[in-house]
């Protein structure tokens, strides 16, 4: 019996490769029914974006609709403000919490004492174990107008007290610091984790040369973490729209929306509060086409620009 | 003493990072004041990082309250149900895609990664849940975004840096590639699952989003759904302590206290496993 499998197995290849890897196929099988099932599958529920989805009816019998709440979404006037929040966040992190790691980064490499500079990075590594929930209780409470925390600094100067958390133009403020109070650290391994590659001789060299400290800063460590920083950036502008649902959720009300309210939270209150799950969907889709495009496209300029790139 | 040149640099690279140590660690220092401090000094806004009027009523409070212990223990059933079938799907998918040889590799590979590009999205993910009947079952908590690409790709790197001769050794001791990974690869690799495994544990640990939207039976929340009642959702529950006896608890301390309770285990344990991470994060950055 066995023999006569052999014999067919070298005439066929296939059967030969998937009686040599079979050990390997039932190792990746866990894998690829957890990818199936909640990666794929949903993939395929995309089409609900196409179709006046009832939940009586199923996928397959609900009525084709063509592009119709793609153009419900944006023809919709809230659309406008959620694009909006959902973009100016994403820049705003680009432009204030990319570079701030770096600084950080830059800085910490300067220390001699490596004790010191453990104990900086041991304590800047913190609020990256502290879930959003934590994290989002701890903005509302010191924010809040009642002997909140910053309140309380604002009325030590002789300030009014500021009700943050119901004034649509500080949202973006206080989401914005918070996401760099709570990633300086934890982003700054990779820039650390590069500095710390760079070629030593370099910098005695540079010495020799007579170069001072901004010298060497300009022409040795920035050029040698530049690959670095554009690879985080190419993976960050991709991530431009990809506003955590989480914090913001926890974040806002229904008083500062005007600012707050981002695509993801958008997508939940129509979809899994209102139940319009075609409409939410197609919202949802317009985002994911976009993330992708934005990748893309990035990490095309930037290998023409810098030849640093992600694939 | 001479004042040297670079003297200056120095002062300001120190005060910068002293900063940000001191900016990172006030908070959870003045939350932990005002959940051990008397509610007079709370009310007047006079709790730095010192406790005012030292008491522990807050926390007797909190402590009492089934409903918080209920989803501790919770958290504590998903955070070990997940990471160990997170963990042995990442641990035996990764070590398959090591093998070049294996037949569908490449579309296997181009199958995961394609996913940290492109995703079905919130509903259709949860349409695809309920329609497997998972909705509002522990099992929704556990499978639902458990797998992550990123570790996986991570376990991966780990597993092609082990030197092949030593597989080889188990193939002519007539062992296959399950006896492989489990009798060669795994005791090698007690770091890098250490690794994953504290990746996982502390991510299910802090998940909000899935228990979230997927559990409606309070007796399933875990910590981080409770948390946000107290915490954020509503002041009900924090208010209803006050007035329930003479001592009255201010609302404040009872999430101070609340949000003590539910971060000291972390607090306690990260600087001791914040280096199995850091290694994680550097790997990752190298085949990124």
């Amino acid at each position: 019996m066995k023999e006569a499998v052999y014999l067919d197995a070298r005439k066929k290849p296939f059967i030969k490769r998937l009686n040599e890897s079979k050990y390997l196929l039932i190792l990746f099988f866990p894998c690829f029914l957890y990818f199936l099932i909640f990666k794929y599958l949903p993939m395929f529920g995309i089409v609900i974006s196409f179709k006046n989805y009832n939940v009586f009816k199923g996928i397959m019998d609900s009525p084709w609709v063509g592009l119709k709440y793609y153009k419900m979404f944006f023809k919709n006037p809230d659309s406008i403000n959620i694009i909006r929040n959902t973009i100016l966040l994403g820049i705003y992190k680009l432009v204030w919490s990319f570079p701030a790691p770096i600084a950080f980064a830059l800085v910490l490499n300067e220390v001699a004492n490596g004790a010191f500079k453990r104990v900086v990075q041991t304590v800047s590594y913190l609020p990256h174990f502290i879930s959003t929930v934590i994290i989002a209780g701890m903005i509302l409470q010191f924010t809040s107008p009642r002997n909140g925390l910053f309140n309380v600094v604002l009325m030590g100067f002789g300030l009014e007290p500021i009700n943050f958390m119901v004034l649509p133009q500080w949202f973006r403020t206080v989401y914005i610091g918070s996401e760099i109070w709570q990633d300086i650290g934890w982003s700054a391994i990779i820039y650390l984790a590069a500095l710390a590659g760079i070629n030593p001789e370099l910098y005695e060299a540079a010495t020799v040369d007579g170069a001072n400290k901004w010298h060497k800063m300009w022409s040795i460590t920035i050029p040698s973490i530049a690959p670095t920083i554009v690879t985080l950036f190419i993976l960050n502008t991709g991530k431009v729209l990809d506003i955590g649902f989480e914090k913001v959720f926890l974040l806002y009300n229904p008083a500062i929306y005007k600012t707050a309210d981002v695509i993801s939270t958008y997508v939940y209150r129509i979809g899994l509060q209102q139940r319009s799950f075609s409409y939410a969907t197609a919202i949802n889709m317009s985002q994911s086409v976009v993330s992708l495009v934005l990748v893309l496209s990035t990490n095309y300029m930037s290998r023409k620009l810098s030849e640093t790139s992600l694939w | 003493m001479k004042i040297k040149p670079g003297m200056f640099f120095t002062v300001l690279k120190i005060t910068f990072l002293l900063f940000i140590c001191v900016i990172t660690l006030y908070p959870f220092l003045h939350i932990f004041a005002v959940s051990l401090s008397n509610e007079l000094p709370i009310m007047r806004g006079e709790v730095g990082i010192i406790p005012k009027g030292l008491n522990f009523k807050s926390y007797n409070e909190v402590l009492k309250d089934p409903q918080l212990l209920t989803s501790y223990k919770n958290t504590i059933i998903y955070v070990v149900a997940r990471t160990m079938i997170a963990l042995t799907v990442t641990v035996c998918g990764a070590y398959a895609l090591t093998k070049k040889h294996m037949l569908f590799h490449r579309f296997f590979t181009l199958m995961v990664v394609f996913t940290m590009f492109f995703s079905g999205g919130m509903i259709p993910t949860y349409l695809v849940v309920q329609k497997l009947g998972l909705v509002d079952t522990r099992w929704a908590v556990i499978l639902v975004n458990s797998v992550s690409v990123w570790y996986l790709l991570l376990m991966r790197t780990f597993f092609s840096s082990i030197p092949s001769e030593l597989e080889d050794s188990g193939k002519i001791d007539g062992l296959n590639e399950i006896g492989i990974l489990w009798y060669i690869i795994l005791p090698l690799s007690k770091a890098s699952l250490a690794t994953i495994g504290l990746f996982y544990a502390v991510a299910m640990w802090n998940a909000f989003f899935t228990p979230f939207i997927y559990l409606n039976s309070p007796e399933k929340f875990p910590l981080q759904v409770i948390l946000r009642q107290i915490v954020i959702a509503n002041d009900m529950k924090a208010t209803q302590y006050v007035g329930a006896d003479d001592s009255a608890v201010l609302p404040e301390a009872i999430k101070y206290a609340t949000i003590m309770v539910s971060t000291l285990p972390i607090i306690m344990v990260y600087p001791f496993i914040q280096k199995y991470f850091v290694k994680g994060v550097m790997i990752g950055s190298v085949k990124g």
